[in-house]
């Protein structure tokens, strides 16, 4: 009855703020058509046996088990652990290292932040095939270091597949870090400049601040940050495809190159479909425990 | 507009970026020689050298030719600097498809970054609006559904998008893509507008109620011309974005409309023909050029932007 009474004095409550529902229009559209529709859509897809086109057959968790079955794919989800793992620990402490030092009152912090920032400007396509060459074994960086006398010298990652996925991550590194400093480098700034002064007037020596008072203090950037290169590092795929094509053989294959190789050059819909529903799987396993964290227990953020 | 300006900076998306603007502080450097001087420089500047070091065996590279590539080392300045390797890369390079160069790329990247950063921006901001100023019942959880959609791997809702195209039937075209990328930038674009739109003193936007204005006028009448600075950086965000976009590229569009990083791509790993090393140096310059440039112009204005970027990315 309620519902009634208030329908009927207020008759035109669709049409309120209609202008704003207008314009909303995309953003609603993109909202539920694209990211929950498609995010669904690609989930019940994943149990069908979808070849070249979409076809809902189900077969159950077919397509997971031969998933998990296929070498490539484990060798993907291998590289993926390895290079997840060295590119979160090495960017963080290469990161906070390089914003600590330029938090030290130094000069030309510009110039420095300039260059340290100036590859997360460019396009992993770019980064990759830079170092494609800087790591050519005939010319690149192995051919310098034998000339130098150091004959026996062997660093060819990307053409031994037991390293490669390193050689991938050299690039990585190279590219992101610059990003990781200015993220931490704002978090070092946002702390209380009193608290450097209670800690020298104790005498506590620097590193010493460092680990046991300005890290932890640092917890929400540093949290914030991983999330970051950990969404960042389940996506990575055109560094893989400029530099390493997923070679040698498909030593540097990772979940992003597969899903897209059997989507669009395979013709195997349902792996493809599969294969990135793990993917969503992996970001959700990142994601919610942050979002928890982040957002959750009543604490509300702009 | 000294108000809004501290407004915005307060706004947490914004923080990041404006305590970076703000530079260190306290008092001027001591000019020694100190050791702990000598550590901090020697490491920054070794650091430094490191990230230059692939600009310089880029731009040293394109600049030889291939007999002195062969003989020398990559990073031996060129005894005989050459701009054979630009001119090709420009206007010869092949693809496999077709060897008139990059050129081909350069124009197809123009021809798709300008319109989606354009509607993408359009679009975005005024969704930020009617968000930060004009709520309706439920927007919140669209947005909320926005935001989450961001962390969502490409890979999961490509195929869907691919379908949706297809239905429309501008799959493969550039218009296709545009449509992809405005509706990927839009989550990132509209937190960023939403924060900054809700920043501005809420009395201007009661004000102008109170005139009389409508949805639309408050937001082109006031609203555009108070938010030039969060204009420029969601420029800069999608400019260097969409440039360096290559799954989409090469997902949604056909080898005709390839953007400049896949026909790059397509290039350099070409398995046909001689590698020619400094050609696919130049290339490779060529199409870093157009995001360098905006990032060594915007300068802090970059950092602002992809701090909000990535706080939220």
């Amino acid at each position: 009855m309620t519902g009634l009474t208030r329908g009927s004095a207020r008759p035109n409550q669709w049409l309120r703020n209609l202008n704003a529902k207008i314009a909303s229009i995309p953003m609603i559209l993109t909202a539920v058509v694209i990211f929950l529709g498609g995010t669904l859509w690609t989930v019940v897809y994943s149990f069908t046996n979808s070849k070249l086109l979409p076809r809902l057959s189900f077969v159950g968790l077919d397509q997971y088990e031969r998933l998990w079955a296929a070498p490539r794919w484990i060798v993907s989800i291998q590289n993926l652990a390895i290079f997840g793992f060295f590119s979160l620990v090495f960017s963080l402490v290469i990161g906070f290292v390089l914003a600590a030092l330029m938090d030290q009152k130094i000069r030309f912090e510009n110039t420095f932040r300039t260059i340290m920032l100036y590859p997360f400007a460019l396009s992993f396509i770019v980064t990759g095939l830079v170092w494609q060459w800087l790591l050519n074994p005939q010319y690149g960086v192995q051919s310098i270091i034998r000339s130098l006398g150091w004959e026996s010298f062997s660093f060819d990652p990307l053409y031994d597949a037991d390293i490669v996925i390193y050689g991938i991550l050299i690039a990585a590194l190279w590219q992101g870090t610059g990003l990781v400093m200015c993220l931490m480098l704002a978090g070092l700034r946002g702390i209380d400049e009193d608290i450097w002064k209670a800690a020298r007037v104790d005498g506590i020596p620097m590193w010493k601040t460092y680990v046991l008072i300005i890290i932890p203090m640092m917890r929400g950037v540093i949290i914030t940050t991983l999330v970051i290169i950990a969404s960042g590092i389940v996506k990575v795929y055109d560094l893989v495809v400029a530099q390493t094509s997923g070679g040698p053989g498909i030593a540097s294959e990772v979940p992003a190159k597969y899903v897209y190789d059997y989507m669009f050059l395979a013709q195997n819909l349902g792996q493809g479909f599969a294969a990135s529903t793990m993917m969503l799987l992996t970001v959700a396993i990142i994601i919610v425990p942050w979002a928890y964290l982040e957002f959750g227990g009543g604490r509300k953020r702009g | 507009m000294d108000n809004i300006a501290k407004n915005s900076t307060a706004l947490s998306i914004d923080a990041a970026g404006a305590r970076l603007k703000d530079g260190p502080r306290g008092a001027r450097p001591k000019r020694t020689l100190s050791r702990r001087n000598i550590i901090v420089y020697g490491t920054l500047i070794v650091v430094s050298l490191y990230y230059l070091l692939p600009l310089y065996v880029m731009i040293v590279t394109s600049l030889k030719g291939m007999p002195e590539i062969r003989v020398g080392n990559i990073f031996a300045p060129p005894l005989e600097v050459t701009f054979e390797p630009w001119v090709k890369a420009w206007a010869e390079a092949c693809t496999g498809l077709n060897c008139d160069g990059l050129s081909r790329g350069f124009w197809n990247s123009v021809r798709i970054t300008v319109p989606s950063v354009i509607i993408s921006i359009a679009v975005a901001s005024v969704n930020g609006y009617a968000l930060a100023n004009w709520r309706f019942k439920g927007a919140d959880l669209f947005f909320t559904i926005l935001i989450v959609g961001a962390f969502i791997p490409y890979q999961v809702m490509i195929y869907p998008i691919v379908i949706v195209l297809r239905e429309m039937g501008v799959y493969g075209t550039l218009t296709g893509l545009v449509i992809v990328h405005t509706i990927f930038g839009m989550p990132i674009l509209t937190l960023l507008f939403r924060n900054y739109f809700a920043g501005l003193p809420e009395e201007l936007f009661k004000a102008a109620r109170v005139d009389g204005a409508g949805f639309w006028t408050i937001y082109l009448k006031i609203m555009l011309p108070m938010s030039l600075p969060i204009f420029v950086v969601a420029m800069i965000l999608q400019v260097t974005g969409i440039w360096n976009d290559f799954l989409f590229g090469v997902v949604f569009t056909r080898p005709e409309y390839y953007p400049m990083t896949v026909q790059l791509n397509n290039i350099v790993n070409s398995v046909q023909g001689v590698k020619e090393y400094n050609v696919n140096m130049a290339a490779t310059i060529l199409t870093g050029l157009v995001p360098l440039t905006v990032y060594f112009v915007s300068g802090r204005l970059f950092v602002r932007g992809i701090a909000a970027g990535a706080v939220k990315g």
